[in-house]
Parts: structure tokens; sequence; C-alpha cells
């Protein structure tokens, strides 16, 4: 039997993959932001699994905001994205170094 | 649930929102030389918006939303301080070429996200506002595309802000979990007794994301980098208005919805709260950038912020309202004094060095300045110097003596660099040929602004303070 502790095993390990994704890539800004939908994926693992277990609705109704939110947030980062590689011709993530201090 | 009654209390967002997306077409038709008209209509809607939030008041949406005094308080100060953000950039986006009417528009959004984050009284309603900030917040840090600097700012900004709200909701599916609501209300209920450790894991996880948003150490490190590359009028926009709108959400969540578990964060905000105020003092000493030092300046503020929150009392989160009031009035008018140096060619100059002399070129400018930096350092016949005292006391008050007196002694440190800034305009000889002084607008913000936290701010004392009192005890 599957219980809510599996859920929020699996949902757990993807957010650490999530956290580990941005601060662990070296290569480039693409793969930061895969990591940060991996998070947002891994909280709407939770919020459903605990939604089921509480019978309670709220929870996949926030699992719906959290979607449409993940999509504008990736169409933005996308879209800094473009202008940031107009300016400087690359998106690895060790070039991201103009400012310092 | 009457839904007239629950519109009319969210009056001021739906004001703000269909307003701005009525610019964005009028925008879109008529192109950049609608600029000005967009601006001037956008300021228009912020006032509307503020005489909208002082009608009604109210739980709305079935205590989706409430329009109590404090999130009164908490509009009518971002409303404020987003007007000036709009009133003291358009010279600044000529210069640059890039006059667009996105740009008040963006203000707009922006706004409409923090009116909900210091209304929210659900984790469903504080996310939606605090992302509805953040995503205008990204593209705002990014505005001025053609520089590097400013796209780099944006990209930092986003990846750590996405990164941050991550965690928060994590924190809050964890708490919505263990506790079975979404709900302030009834999480406050249900965290009353014994806290199971999913719950706590989803307290602190909440707490590090909102102190992600408000900058406070150890999730400080996007700050300098964002306030030194976003454009100087949007920098100017970050540390004043979503400042306010992340202090006042933390202070809502830490009492309206994590009220009964006091004890659980308690230490953790006076973790951050100490860090804050000795990291905002001592990682400024080596800046040699204006707008970097002024972003370790805030760090440096919310650490005290942090300590009326921590006090946890009516009386704390008064003083913390109080202390809002005075930093954003002292914030905007540094900034508005960065804004008027410029380089013989009429570029913006942001360095330390720049400002030598500055008493010898523009004395009303470097007046301003020091009454700025001394208010902010909290030396006493500054208004500055009331902030720091409510909250001290506040924190005295509620038995946290040693905190009070760590706080004081590290506010020393701060006020190193504050001075600083003193002595290269009065005492040091100029190096740079500067122009300063840039338009009406920006010298009488800077004026009333230094008004206003000069010894004359005293007299403010009972009308900011009973309003702060007011707002507080909408909380408890």
């Amino acid at each position: 039997m599957i219980g809510i502790e599996h859920y929020l095993v699996v949902s757990s390990i993807l957010f650490v993959m999530g956290v580990l994704g941005i601060f662990l890539n070296r290569k480039n800004v693409i793969i930061i932001l895969m990591a940060i939908e991996l998070i947002l994926l891994a909280v709407n693992i939770n919020l459903v699994a605990f939604s089921s277990a509480l019978q309670d609705l709220t929870g996949q109704i926030f699992a719906m905001f959290v979607l449409t939110v993940a999509a504008g947030e990736a169409a933005i980062g996308l879209a800094i994205l473009v202008i940031y590689f107009r300016g400087r011709g690359t998106i690895a993530v060790d070039d991201v170094n103009r400012m310092k201090g | 649930m009457d839904y007239g009654q629950s519109l009319l209390i969210t009056l001021p967002e739906i004001i703000l929102s269909i307003g701005g997306l009525v610019l964005l077409l009028v925008a879109a038709w008529s192109g950049a030389k609608a600029t000005r008209a967009v601006s001037i209509s956008a300021v228009a809607l912020l006032v509307a918006a503020g005489v909208a939030t002082l009608c009604y008041t109210g739980d709305a949406f079935g205590a989706l939303y409430s329009g109590d005094q404090f999130s009164d308080f908490g509009h009518v100060l971002i409303y404020i301080a987003a007007a000036i953000s709009l009133m003291i950039a358009p010279r600044f986006f000529q210069r640059a070429g890039l006059a667009r009417a996105e740009y008040p528009i963006l203000i707009l959004y922006a706004c409409v996200g923090m009116g909900m984050m210091v209304s929210a009284t659900d984790f469903l309603t504080l996310y939606i506002g605090l992302e509805l900030n953040s995503l205008a917040a990204y593209v705002l840090a990014s505005f001025l595309r053609t520089d590097e600097r400013s796209a780099e700012a944006g990209l930092k900004y986003f990846v750590l802000g996405a990164l941050a709200s991550g965690i928060l909701l994590f924190g809050m599916s964890l708490v919505y979990g263990f506790t079975g609501s979404t709900s302030f209300v009834a999480v406050l209920g249900s965290l009353g007794g014994g806290m199971e450790t999913g719950a706590l894991f989803g307290i602190v996880f909440v707490l590090a994301g909102l102190a992600f948003k408000i900058s406070a150490v150890p999730f400080h490190m996007w700050t300098p980098d964002v306030y030194e590359g976003a454009p100087t009028p949007v920098t100017a926009f970050f540390a004043s208005a979503p400042k306010v709108a992340a202090t006042a959400l933390t202070v809502r969540v830490a009492v309206d919805a994590f009220g009964t578990q006091t004890l659980a964060w308690q230490q953790i905000i006076i973790f951050i709260a100490l860090a804050s105020i000795i990291l905002g003092g001592v990682a400024a000493i080596g800046q040699t950038n204006l707008k970097r030092l002024l972003a370790y300046s805030s760090i440096n503020n919310i650490g005290f912020l942090l300590i009326g929150l921590a006090a946890g009392t009516q009386e704390g989160i008064s003083a913390v309202l109080v202390y809002l009031s005075i930093y954003v009035a002292m914030t905007l008018g540094s900034f508005a004094c960065i804004m008027q140096l410029r380089g013989p060619d009429g570029e913006p100059r942001e360095e330390l060095s720049d400002i030598a002399g500055l008493s010898q070129t523009n004395k009303g400018l470097a007046l301003a300045m020091a009454i700025f930096m001394f208010s902010l350092a909290g030396i006493p016949p500054l208004f500055g110097f009331w902030g720091k005292v409510v909250v001290f006391d506040a924190a005295i008050g509620a038995g946290l003596l040693p905190l009070a007196v760590i706080g004081i002694a590290a506010s020393v440190i701060g006020a190193f660099y504050y001075i600083k800034i003193v002595k290269l305009m009065y005492f040091d000889e100029s190096r740079t040929v500067l122009q300063t002084g840039d338009g009406k607008a920006l010298a009488w913000i800077g004026a009333i602004m230094a008004l206003l936290v000069s010894p004359l701010g005293y007299f403010s004392i009972p009308l900011l303070g009973g309003f702060a009192n007011n707002a507080a005890s909408a909380l408890f």
C-alpha cells in the first residue's frame, strides 16, 4: 500500500534535486530553469498527495495555481535569458559575473 | 458571502489591474510618445487605489483577503513609495533612450501583487500576490535591456527569486499537509497544541522563503548585485515598496498564522535579525559603489525591523510599521540624491569616489545626502533615530534585553560607512567633474524626504504612531 509518506519522500527527493541543480550546475542557465520547474513540480506532488490524504480540495486548486504561475515564470525567465544572451553572447553560468563584491 | 462587498474590499487591486490593462493597450497603440501620459495616469491610479483602500474594510472572499487597518497601512505606504519611484524615473530613462510606457505599467502590476501580499490571510492569496510582485520585479530589474549589468541583475534576481518562491511553496505545502488548511486562521488553530515535525519544517521553509524576499541574512546574496545592476529608479523602488510588502507579509504570517508557535519562529527571527544587522554593517565597509552600499544598508535596516517582529507583541509590530515608514522616506531620499549625480556627458555616476567634495559643488545636495546618511545611521536629532528607539523599546518591553544590547552595539558598525560618505562629501577634494541636479522632480522629492527625516519629523510622531498602533492592533 502506497501511503502519504511515499509521496513525501518522492517529492523531497525531487525538491533536493532541484535545489542542487541550481547550486551545483556550472553549465548553463537553461538547466537552472529546468531545476526551478523540478522544484515547483515537487511542491505539486506534495499538494496533490496531501489533498488526497486529507480529502480536501484546496490542495488540488493550489496545484492548479502553481502550474499557472510556473508557466508565467518560465516565460519571463526565458525572456530575460534572451536579452542577456543578446548582450553577452553566452549563457554559461560561470560567465554571469559582471558584478562582484 | 456577499460578492459585492468582497469586490469593494478588493477595489484597490481591481482598480490597479484594470487600469494597468487599459494603460497597456494605450501604450501598445501609441508607442513611446504616450510614456508621459501613461506615467501620470499611473500615479493617478495609485492615488485612486489608495483612496479605495481606505474606504472599505473587512474580510473578502471567505477570508482569502483581508482589508483591515494593517493592510490599509501597508497599501498606503506601498502606493506612496511606488508613486515616488514613478516620479523620479522619466529623465533617467529618457537619457538611457528607453523612456517606455511599460515601466509605469509594470510598477502598477507589482503594486497589485504587493497589495495582495499585505492583505493575504490565506497561503494561496499570499503566493499569488508574491508571484505577481516578483514577476513584475524580474522584468523591471532587466528593464535597461541594452545594459549588460541590468540583464545580469534580472537574471540573478529571477533565478534566486524563483528558488525562494520554490522554498516558500514547499513550506506552504507542508504546512497545508500537517494542518489541513491554507487559511491563516485555521493554521493558527491547528498549530495550537503540540506541533508535528512536518509542520515545524513547514514553518522553517516558509520563513526561509520570506527571508529571501526581504533580503535578510543568510538569504541576502542577490541583493547587492540586483541593486547595482538594476536601473537606479528601479533600485529605489526595490528598496522601498517591495520591502514594505514583504516585511508586512512576514509579520502577518508570523503573527496570524504561526502566532500560537511563537517560540518556534522567534529563535529564527532573532538569529536572522542579528545576522542581518552585523553583516549589513560589516560587508558595506569595503564597497565602492553607492547603490551596492545602499543594498547593504537595506540588509542592515531589515535586521532592525526584524527585532521589532522578534518581540512579537503589539508594541513590536507597531514599532516595525513606524520604522518601515521612516526607512522608506530615508531610502527614497538617498536614491533621489544619488540620481542627481551625473558625469560631464550626463551619464549617471554611482561610485563612492564621485561624491568626494560634493559640498563644494552643490551645497544643498550634500546637505540632503548628509541628513539621509546620519538618519540611516540613527544619529539622534534626526528622525531615523526614532525608528531605532521604538524598535529597541519594544524588544526590551518583551524581555529581549540581550537582543537589544547586541543590536545597539552592532548599529555602531553600520554608522562607520554612513559617516564615511559624509566625510567624503565635506572633507575630501573633488576628483571628478560632476553635473549635479537633474530637474525639479528629483530636487523636490529629495528636499521633502530630507524634511521628513529631519528633526521636524518628530512632529509626525503622534500621527504616525497612532496609525501604526491602529494597524498593529488589527493583527491581535
